[in-house]
């Protein structure tokens, strides 16, 4: 090898070098796209071939996309018969809208008890400002389920807050909050509230503090200020921690089953029950077609369309 | 946002973060079977996580997942984040692209539920993988994780100094030396950081592994699960104490070496 | 204004005064374009052995484009590169007989100081402990050879800076390419360290390309200096040719300072040329051929070529009377502006020679005159 570079000047090693650069490229890229290939992109069309299927008792429990007929002819067998099945349910109807409504007002409450605490992280003094922010993420390294299962100890009717509001005679009797839609908020705030602080934080931190400085220079009150400035520039933040929070939650399943009554509709537990209780995979399958293309694409497509406003 | 409002909302905002893993923590030294009414002090429920078999079968098999889920994940998504900030051309970037990022907006329940339909349409036709378990666990955590990794690594190489690859071919090192002496050694803290997350994530999972799952591979999330569904146990909080003085000791621990490193940067 | 003395060449020939000597480097109609965009248009440049060559122009004019193509991190869209007689076309960055010394420095920040400036050695192949004692050597030159066992981050920033020129030269490159060698060190370093890069650049003898969007930087450190301008080199000369006589109102301005104004050539006689100009009227200058009647021209004069009096010049047409409006002292000279009796601005600057001289003071009536040599023509 040394000898070769030596004697002939690079010319020949170069085109070696050429060859073997083109072919470890095209494996350095054939790696991840190969691995995504098959295990992200090949389900979906699995997924789609099975929502077409008809559930059976067999294994594996649905009908062959292919079938012999009886003069040997390959016939499809293709039905949208589950998507006419999830259009007429109006149970599923009303899972995807009670998703989407469960998701956003998570969404606002964790943005109001996010902002501040994003706020006040970014104005603190450097040594106070990182331990706060440790302890904003610390509970995220903590397993998701516990967390959310600590809140079933807390919420129960002999539950932290019950027994203690009665000890302090509040109340008389415990109210009903597990098993209800407000428990299922609390569970997703909880949960995500660190996803909205950190981008909030993240944004707030880059405010140049001269401009709150400015306005209050040029007459406007605190309050003026925080509306009229530190708002409107930390937008970007709110929109990025807004999504951060309203994407997982959407499809979210543990946390309705923990902590949700028989009557919270969501999507992500109709889809689990439809393939672990109902054992009906095309069923399944269809109702995960019909949110990728409502649920998931818009956001896909919304993500696209602002990292390119912000790339320009 | 002065005055008293914003420190009573941020101490609002941090006792809804702590008290129900405070109150875990405590009522985890309950001698009574009732979690939530206090019944004196007692390491009890420890020991009966100890003996528990199902237990501690479960939470081996979510660090093995875990392991090796995030170290191909983080091979994975750092080839995919290199290819993407370092090829400015090549057929099916835009594919990539959104197939590196689309695991992050994806509910688990349709990764789980597809990749699932997968595996089986895979065991009938090719024959593998034959049943499901430790290694379609280990796939689906892969590629799911790989999407986070890909996000951190390619955040990383952005920021890099990219004359620092150049000066290193420069100096006559061909693209693959150039990757293990340059490029390599300066993104590993993002990468260890990647891989960290990757194994973190993995061993929270519990939607996607109870799809791709099969018998007899049980991660610690769904034993969990099917104890926590029948309602509040005692030995469940002993667990969550466990996990969460582990987390507390290895977060001192990094904040500590981390405070070493700054201090002499040698 | 700018010390124009030039740093002896190591051969004392200047070898693109003398038609027929082969360059070192030949560059051939070289263009480079991204997308719809032309980075470097048509650009020829011949360059000798043992030159210390500056590109330079403004952020985005394409000199660190054309530096980056000789380097082999950008491949020409069409044109060829030849250095030493070799083409190199097809030769990837890392089989190049050059080096580079990057803007950032790019050192290695994983790597000590020692085997940041080893590590070219070690790809070449030499063994560790011949690459490290070449790389000790090297450090000794550049006198570091206490910081070796340090890394980037605990060195300063001339210290940062001569890493870098070390491990670019440990290499014996044909051909060092410098981007904005000086850019990242504050205004005294810089200049102590122009005079250090000429020494080390003459007691090797490599050939270097500068490229720096400072003038003083490329005049000073310059054998000669190509400008650039929207990928195209306006003029290529030795630093006192392209003071004193550029070849375009752009090369004229962005060169310190001038005064331009617009004219057409109003007589050209055997002895003499006249410009009508709109700002100054006529003005006189010494005959030059290649220029016919009509012609429309634009007249050039540095603001140090006035000269400024209380009386009216004795025997020089070339004379305006005006108001000084703004003085500035700056210790050795003084910043004139001067606002003539039509309204038009001169800049003019006078050196203080004098410690006890009267000088002329704001709102001074004043004479100001230029000889007629002084005034550079210019038809682009």
């Amino acid at each position: 090898m040394n000898a070769l570079t030596r004697s002939a000047p690079w010319r020949g090693t170069a085109w070696i070098m050429g060859k073997l650069g083109i072919s470890g490229r095209t494996l350095v890229i054939a790696i991840p796209m190969l691995w995504l290939l098959i295990f992200f992109l090949a389900p979906f069309f699995v997924l789609g071939r099975i929502s077409l299927a008809e559930a059976i008792i067999a294994r594996p429990p649905y009908t062959p996309l292919f079938e012999r007929g009886p003069d040997g002819t390959l016939e499809i067998i293709a039905s949208f018969e589950n998507y006419r099945f999830l259009l007429a349910d109006a149970l599923y109807r009303n899972a995807y809208l009670s998703s989407i409504q469960v998701a956003l007002i998570s969404t606002i409450f964790a943005l109001l008890i996010g902002y501040p605490i994003a706020y006040y992280i970014a104005r603190a003094p450097e040594p106070k400002r990182s331990i706060l922010l440790l302890m904003v993420i610390l509970p995220f390294w903590t397993s998701f389920l516990l967390r959310v299962y600590a809140w079933m100890g807390f919420l129960r009717s002999n539950g932290v807050i019950n027994n203690t509001l009665i000890s302090l005679g509040l109340i008389d009797s415990p109210i009903q909050m597990m098993q209800t839609d407000f428990a299922v908020y609390i569970g997703i705030v909880y949960t995500y509230l660190p996803f909205m602080i950190l981008p909030l934080y993240a944004n707030l931190t880059k405010l140049d503090g001269a401009l709150l400085e400015a306005a209050g220079d040029l007459g406007a009150s605190p309050m003026t200020t925080f509306f009229t400035i530190t708002l409107p520039l930390s937008l970007p933040g709110i929109v990025a921690g807004s999504m951060l929070v309203f994407i997982p939650a959407i499809g979210e399943y543990v946390i309705p089953a923990l902590l949700g009554g028989p009557d919270t509709l969501m999507i992500g537990r109709v889809l689990w029950d439809e393939f672990f209780s109902s054992r009906d995979w095309p069923v399944a399958s269809a109702v995960a077609i019909v949110m990728l293309f409502l649920v998931v694409a818009p956001i896909m497509w919304l993500q696209s369309v602002q990292n390119r406003r912000e790339e320009s | 946002m002065r005055g008293w409002f914003l420190p009573l909302a941020v101490l609002f905002g941090f006792i809804f973060l702590y008290a129900p893993i405070l109150s875990l923590i405590v009522f985890s030294f309950n001698e009574s079977r009732l979690v939530t009414v206090w019944g004196g002090f007692s390491t009890r429920w420890y020991g009966e996580l100890l003996r528990d078999r199902q237990i501690l079968n479960a939470a081996w098999i979510s660090l093995k997942v875990a392991f090796w889920s995030a170290t191909l994940a983080t091979i994975i998504g750092t080839l995919g984040a290199f290819v993407l900030t370092r090829f400015s051309r090549f057929t099916g970037r835009l594919l990539l692209t959104g197939m590196i990022t689309a695991p992050l907006v994806m509910p688990e329940v349709i990764t789980g539920l597809s990749l699932l339909l997968l595996f089986v349409s895979m065991e009938l036709t090719l024959g593998w993988p034959a049943g499901r378990g430790l290694t379609t666990i280990v796939i689906a955590h892969t590629t799911f994780c790989a999407a986070f990794v890909a996000v951190i690594a390619q955040s990383r190489l952005r920021q890099m100094d990219e004359s620092l690859e150049e000066a290193a071919r420069d100096l006559g090192a061909g693209p693959v030396r150039v990757f293990f002496d340059v490029t390599l050694p300066v993104i590993m803290p993002a990468l260890v950081a990647g891989w960290l997350l990757a194994f973190t994530l993995s061993l929270d999972d519990l939607v996607i592994a109870s799809f791709v799952s099969g018998p007899g591979a049980s991660t610690l999330p769904m034993v969990i699960f099917s104890k926590v569904r029948l309602g509040v146990s005692p030995d469940v909080n002993a667990l969550a104490t466990i996990i969460i003085g582990i987390v507390l000791v290895a977060v001192l621990i990094a904040g500590w070496l981390m405070r070493r490193a700054m201090r002499n940067p040698l | 204004m700018i010390d124009a003395r030039q740093p002896a060449i190591a051969a004392e020939t200047k070898p693109w005064r003398s038609a027929g000597t082969r360059p070192f480097i030949s560059v051939k109609n070289i263009v480079k374009r991204f997308g719809d965009f032309t980075a470097v248009s048509n650009v020829d440049l011949d360059i000798y052995k043992g030159e210390l060559f500056c590109l330079l122009g403004e952020s985005g004019c394409g000199k660190s484009t054309l530096l980056r193509m000789l380097a082999g991190f950008e491949q020409p869209s069409s044109g060829t590169i030849t250095i030493d007689g070799e083409d190199m076309a097809r030769v990837p960055p890392d089989r190049r007989p050059t080096n580079m010394m990057f803007q950032s420095y790019a050192l290695f920040p994983h790597m000590t100081v020692e085997k940041n400036v080893a590590y070219g050695l070690l790809r070449e192949g030499l063994s560790r402990a011949a690459a490290y004692e070449r790389a000790g050597e090297m450090l000794r030159m550049v006198k570091l050879e206490k910081q070796a066992r340090r890394k980037p981050d605990q060195l300063s920033g001339g210290q940062r800076q001569r890493v870098a020129l070390a491990r670019a030269l440990v290499k014996k490159p044909k051909l060092l390419l410098l981007d904005e060698p000086l850019g990242a060190l504050d205004k005294k370093l810089r200049e102590e360290t122009q005079f250090e890069l000429i020494k080390i650049q003459e007691s090797l003898g490599v050939t270097f390309i500068v490229v720096t969007h400072d003038q003083d930087e490329a005049m000073t450190l310059a054998t000669r200096i190509g400008v650039m301008k929207d990928g195209i080199i306006e003029q290529i000369g030795e630093p006192r040719e392209i003071y004193e006589t550029p070849n375009s109102r752009f090369v004229a301005d962005f060169i310190g300072s001038v005064n331009l104004v617009e004219g057409r050539i109003d007589a050209v006689a055997p002895d003499l040329m006249r410009i009508q100009t709109e700002e100054l009227g006529p003005v006189l200058l010494p005959p030059q051929t290649g220029y016919t009647r009509n012609q429309q021209v634009w007249g050039a004069v540095r603001p140090e070529r006035w000269a400024l009096s209380r009386a009216k010049p004795e025997a020089n047409p070339n004379a305006w009377q005006g108001v000084v409006e703004e003085l500035g002292y700056i210790g050795h000279m003084s910043h004139y502006r001067i606002r003539l009796d039509n309204g038009v601005l001169i800049r003019a600057s006078q050196s203080n020679r004098l410690r006890d001289e009267d000088p002329i003071s704001w709102d001074e009536r004043v004479w100001i005159s230029v000889q007629p040599a002084a005034f550079r023509v210019l038809t682009r």
